[in-house]
């Protein structure tokens, strides 16, 4: 299977959106080459904004198109998106609840070699706090693509979190995903591992490398983070009675503290969380950094074996 | 092009009275909020709301109205004054402002009261959204326009530059924007605080047209309005030279009066100024 990285499908979808769309608004930050944008521009022009090394007023731009009635898509780096226009993001446009999709790329530590300045650990977080806030995180290319379509038609704010790294594919390309409804990729009994974003792919290798040990786990991709899909989470907590959350984000406040809350809450079983231990990331090659940050995929096959030991 | 003439000039006047009364009133009712900047902006907002913007109070979402953006959201008061007086609600409902479960938040909200135009309050935000809201009206070939208006204090937010530039860049004259220069922000007088000044000249560099105007003489805002109608191809900026807590002699130019609400004796003495 070839391999993509979310962004590229993202640039891709968004073209087909603005075809079949004349509502659609794209605005980018100087960065439209890295985010994908560019295409839409190039046959779009008089339907792109380029807001410039501007983040703060591209978010301002934004609620306002939105205010007019336009469906607007916001992208530049996840680090400046969520980070920098973080308060533009909250009073302008969830605050007012406008139809604005934040799509940032460049998250997480596979950005490489940027460095940790260039590599968001928080933007889960930052963005799930916000009422009203949709937070997605597709896991490959055609998954990109088909929630960005559904995103399209539901009305309200949005942070769609995309990755500059190619990855495998998971899914189809007629995948028939439905934005707020993790995907049980995988059936199995002694535990579950809930993943987003490019991790899904791991978790997936990892219960490879766990099926050939006979240990039987669940694979849910949990793409969109907030609303939670409360009913496959706690089903597969009752069905599984243990829960590995994977992310390429901080462990504070993103998938695992949302898995974390609901579990807590209505079926508590023992949760374990992979991710970035707090701290930031730095220079390397995307593959490097994943393994120095301890998410290889035996890692993951490890950690499993750690939650069996503690279930 | 707007008619001035003197019948115009007294319909204003008179609404910018009882808007400055409705300020008055509804901030004593409420306890607290923003006095000072909401006189100061008086005079402008009722020349907007009674002789300038093309609005429909009966359909407060008409496609081609025009939009008024108060990114100095601080004082709401003016604006829900002038929404009122112009018939959006009833002026009644002044009085819950700042009230549990009331459309007139501290700050506007533009889910919550039917023309408000954008939910504003953290400075330098409104700019942005007025010039996404003109933005968008290029891009459908409306005939409408944005109206926003800042703080001189609010000058400090960078994001405001952000937006200027972006304005200028677009070249969008459907654009207008005041700058209600009253020379204080909560800690004392801009020049201060922290200057913004030369104002004018940030913004003619920045590629604006650029108008200076007496912010209380409502011939000389009309004026600078019928003016900036024939300005094409760039945005432009009315500084608007005003008073803070104008109206009332007690509350003028003085910052005590940025963010305090009269009392009922304060607000007895206000009102019997504003005849």
């Amino acid at each position: 299977m070839k391999k993509q990285a979310t962004r590229e499908a993202y640039g891709k979808a968004l073209l087909e959106l603005g075809k079949q769309h004349q509502d659609i608004v794209v605005l980018d930050a100087d960065l439209s080459k890295s985010t994908k944008t560019a295409e839409f521009a190039r046959v779009f022009p008089e339907r792109f904004i380029n807001a410039g090394i501007a983040e703060q007023n591209m978010m301002g731009m934004s609620a306002g198109l939105a205010a007019a009635g336009k469906t607007v898509f916001a992208s530049t780096f996840a680090v400046f998106a969520a980070g920098r226009a973080f308060e533009q993001i909250r009073n302008s446009i969830a605050y007012a609840a406008l139809d604005v999709k934040i799509c940032a790329t460049h998250a997480g530590i596979t950005v490489g070699e940027d460095g940790g300045s260039h590599q968001s650990v928080e933007d889960i977080a930052l963005m799930r706090i916000i009422p009203g806030m949709r937070v997605v995180v597709p896991a490959d290319g055609p998954s990109t693509g088909q929630l960005l379509e559904q995103l399209y038609h539901r009305k309200g704010p949005a942070y769609l979190r995309l990755g500059r790294l190619a990855v495998d594919q998971v899914y189809a390309e007629d995948n028939k995903l439905e934005l707020d409804r993790g995907v049980e990729l995988k059936i199995g009994t002694e535990a579950t591992i809930v993943a987003c974003g490019i991790m899904v792919d791991r978790a997936i290798q990892a219960w490879e490398l766990l099926s050939r040990e006979g240990i039987s786990v669940s694979v849910v991709d949990m793409h969109t983070i907030k609303p939670l899909d409360q009913e496959l989470l706690i089903k597969k907590a009752k069905e599984t009675g243990a829960i590995l959350t994977v992310e390429e984000h901080s462990i504070i406040g993103g998938l695992g503290s949302a898995v974390c809350e609901i579990v807590s809450e209505y079926y508590p079983v023992p949760v374990l969380r992979m991710g970035i231990k707090d701290q930031f990331g730095q220079s390397g090659r995307p593959e490097e950094l994943l393994q120095h940050y301890g998410l290889g995929v035996e890692d993951i096959v490890q950690k499993v074996r750690n939650l069996l030991e503690i279930k | 092009m707007r008619e001035i003439n003197d019948r115009a000039v007294l319909q204003v006047k008179e609404k910018a009275l009882a808007i400055r009364r409705h300020i008055v009133t509804m901030l004593s009712a409420a306890g607290s909020g923003h006095t000072g900047g909401s006189l100061s902006a008086s005079d402008i907002v009722a020349c907007l709301y009674f002789w300038e913007m093309n609005l429909d109070p009966a359909n407060p979402d008409w496609e081609n109205r025009d939009r008024f953006v108060l990114s100095k959201g601080h004082a709401a008061p003016v604006l829900y004054a002038a929404l009122a007086e112009r018939g959006f609600f009833p002026t009644e409902q002044l009085m819950t402002l700042r009230k549990l479960g009331s459309p007139l938040q501290g700050h506007p909200d533009m889910r919550k009261l039917a023309g408000v135009e954008a939910s504003t309050g953290s400075l330098g935000q409104g700019i942005s959204w007025a010039v996404g809201m003109a933005l968008a009206g290029k891009i459908d070939k409306k005939p409408h326009r944005v109206y926003v208006m800042v703080g001189d204090g609010e000058l400090e937010e960078g994001m405001v530059w952000e937006a200027s530039m972006a304005a200028a860049h677009y070249k969008l004259d459907n654009l207008l924007l005041f700058v209600d220069h009253n020379g204080l922000q909560i800690d004392g007088k801009i020049s201060e605080v922290l200057s913004p000044e030369p104002i004018s000249d940030k913004f003619r560099a920045f590629g604006w047209h650029v108008i200076e105007v007496d912010g209380h003489h409502i011939p000389d805002i009309m004026e600078a309005l019928n003016q900036a109608r024939r300005v094409k191809g760039q945005p432009v900026v009315i500084v608007a030279a005003t008073t803070k807590g104008k109206g009332c002699s007690f509350m003028e130019d003085r910052v005590e009066w940025h963010g305090t609400a009269p009392n009922r004796e304060e607000m007895d003495k206000a009102l019997a100024e504003l005849v």
